[in-house]
């Protein structure tokens, strides 16, 4: 059930149609090996999330997709064509930058037509595609706004049409969204992701936001420190992490650290039946796993333990509660909003919902 | 919030300065300018008749037309040695950038004479560089145009405010973010195209900085004719400095320092109206 890193279920189905291919990819900054050999594959028309926290390398693969450094060893293959070997001006890749890096001295429509200009595409040509770039992304009536007197939102959309009226086959996107507030962004998202379905482009999209990938993606990419942990699709690396560090970085979690011996798994207080060699394991147990058993019935496969109400965090529709079970473990539970609680109270879960990760 | 009385204190040093400094003098000038001289001596006496010589005499005219082609030679000459040494610096220098501006720098400490005095050597007939053709057999006997001409003048000044012009145009250069070069490069831009798009217009107000201070400083220059000019490189301001000595005619004189005043103030107004136009933010 679980994927491993390099090679998830996914991948198979990417392979067919893969439009990017990352083969051994590593580099390295003096004696730091940002990137440690990574393999991956894009498949045409997909939106692939690199995800990651800062300095786990996911900027520096962007980086070398789109020319800016060279990989210290790999390759990079794009359409039957190497693409490593060639400038950055030569790949048919765009890129939107984290701080739009729109031209300061050139106008919105300026700006989207600058990649038309320099590459010799007709005066008459280049007006509608600009033209039309810019009411893709609703900015038609900013055309002759320079960049400083537009918006953080307004130079997003521009930074977004000047790079896809270019037509590329790739785009790529460096953590586009972060300097957006929470509201634009959520907006940004959405538009973001209609439009990828409307052009049909692949995308490449790089973030740290967790949410905002599983939001988004096709796939996602989990990145630690300069390796791939995990890639799949948002709902299997959710329901289905490889790894503790991917339960722990996709959304909550609990992470149970305890043994199997004799066909038992142990992790402190709770105990369940469970076929395995006998050792240590860890499971990824996800809080909206765990019910609240008012009546104390029992469905089958199903483990009831006693725990004491610590703390709880109403959320709205749901509330986070933190209980403890015996001998000081604690577990985070999250139920539909019911009030105030407090004391001991019977819980339950499914024992196939607690997920066997690798440390 | 400080105090009106503490704000005016602090306002008073400036004020002297430039009022004892700069108006005053300006305004003795001016003043001058409209006086005359009779037999040897300055009489109060209002009138034009300075400006009219200064419009009217063809000496006069003919010497300020080479002054500001000289101006000029200077300005074109120290953008094209000092522009490329920016570009180098700003983008392609590495480690040694510290080292190669510090270089840049350096001659700006040493006296302005000494390095006059450095050209006479160098330029002159028995010079260095007469001898060194001389040695490879290139030339038989001294080049007599290398000192004491407009050429000499040129160089000169070239090489004193090249370090002018590359100061505002590195500045600027370096301040262009590095994403743009990429992102331009991304858009399908060659090295080339990336400089005439994007570099070189963000580049505008170093370098008009730096063409306003060579011509303005070369166009007032008067030692660099003074120690290697001649009498076929003489500057405006060596015509001044006459008229004010040995020629005695103050009143001419300020006329003329008028006139170069009135032009380089005309010429910084250019510059600040089209920096205003090449600054985006």
């Amino acid at each position: 059930m679980s994927a491993s890193p390099t090679n998830p279920p996914e991948q198979s189905a990417a392979e067919v149609a893969a439009l990017l291919e990352i083969r051994n990819a590593a580099k390295r900054f003096g004696a730091v090996d940002v990137l440690k050999s990574i393999s991956l594959n894009i498949a045409s028309g997909e939106f692939l999330t690199l995800l990651g926290e800062s300095g786990s390398g996911k900027t520096t693969l962007l980086r070398l997709i789109a020319g800016f450094e060279p990989p210290t060893a790999g390759e990079i293959w794009m359409g039957g064509e190497r693409l490593d070997a060639l400038p950055p001006y030569k790949r048919r890749v765009n890129t939107v930058f984290q701080n739009y890096a729109l031209f300061p001295h050139l106008s919105a429509r300026d700006n989207v037509a600058y990649g038309l200009r320099v590459k010799n595409t007709p005066a008459s040509e280049i007006s509608g595609r600009v033209e039309e770039a810019l009411r893709m992304v609703k900015m038609q009536d900013f055309a002759t706004y320079r960049p400083s007197k537009l918006s953080g939102g307004q130079q997003q959309r521009v930074a977004l049409a000047r790079a896809l009226v270019n037509r590329p086959q790739l785009l790529l996107l460096d953590e586009p969204l972060s300097a957006l507030d929470a509201n634009l962004r959520k907006q940004m998202q959405s538009e973001l992701k209609s439009l990828q379905r409307e052009i049909g482009i692949t995308f490449l999209f790089v973030t740290h936001d967790q949410e905002e990938a599983m939001a988004l993606s096709d796939r996602i990419a989990l990145l630690r420190d300069g390796a791939l942990e995990q890639v799949a699709s948002p709902r299997e690396i959710y329901a289905h992490p490889a790894t503790a560090y991917t339960a722990q970085f996709i959304g909550q979690t609990n992470l149970l650290r305890g043994e199997i011996r004799g066909s038992m798994a142990t992790c402190d207080a709770l105990r369940w039946p469970l076929e395995g060699s006998d050792g240590p394991v860890t499971f990824s147990l996800r809080p909206e796993a765990i019910r609240l058993c008012a009546d104390g019935k029992l469905e089958t496969n199903e483990v009831k333990f006693r725990a004491a109400v610590r703390q709880q965090f109403y959320g709205g529709s749901s509330e986070l509660l933190e209980v403890e079970c015996g001998k000081g473990q604690v577990l985070r539970v999250r139920i539909p909003a019911r009030g105030p609680l407090t004391g001991e109270h019977d819980f339950v879960f499914s024992m196939a919902d607690a997920i066997r990760v690798r440390e | 919030m400080y105090s009106r009385a503490y704000k005016s204190l602090v306002a008073i040093p400036p004020l002297v300065w430039v009022g004892a400094f700069l108006l005053l003098p300006y305004a003795l000038m001016f003043v001058h300018s409209l006086w005359a001289v009779r037999e040897s001596a300055i009489v109060h006496r209002w009138n034009l008749d300075n400006y009219k010589t200064l419009f009217t005499n063809p000496l006069y005219a003919e010497v300020l037309f080479r002054t500001m082609r000289i101006a000029a030679s200077v300005t074109i000459c120290s953008i094209l040695l000092g522009y490329p040494l920016a570009y180098y610096l700003a983008f392609h220098a590495g480690r040694r950038k510290e080292l190669l501006y510090q270089l840049v720098i350096v001659p700006l400490w040493v006296s302005y004479l000494v390095r006059g005095y450095a050209w006479k050597t160098i330029l002159g007939s028995d010079g260095v560089l007469n001898g060194f053709l001389q040695y490879l057999h290139l030339t038989r006997e001294p080049v007599g145009f290398f000192l004491y001409s407009p050429f000499a003048v040129v160089l000169m000044l070239t090489h004193i405010y090249t370090p002018f012009v590359f100061l505002p145009i590195y500045a600027a250069l370096e301040h262009i973010p590095r994403p743009l070069i990429e992102a331009s490069q991304d858009l399908g831009a060659g090295s080339l195209q990336t400089f005439w798009r994007v570099i070189f217009p963000l580049s505008m107000p170093g370098l008009l900085a730096g063409v306003t201070f060579a011509f303005v400083l070369s166009l007032g220059d008067f030692l660099a004719p003074l120690l290697v000019g001649g009498p076929s490189g003489t500057m405006i301001a060596n015509v001044v400095q006459s008229l004010f000595g040995a020629a005695f005619d103050w009143p001419l004189g300020a006329a003329i320092s008028v006139g170069i005043l009135v032009i380089t103030i005309s010429l910084l107004f250019l510059s600040e109206f089209l920096e205003k136009r090449w600054v985006f933010k």
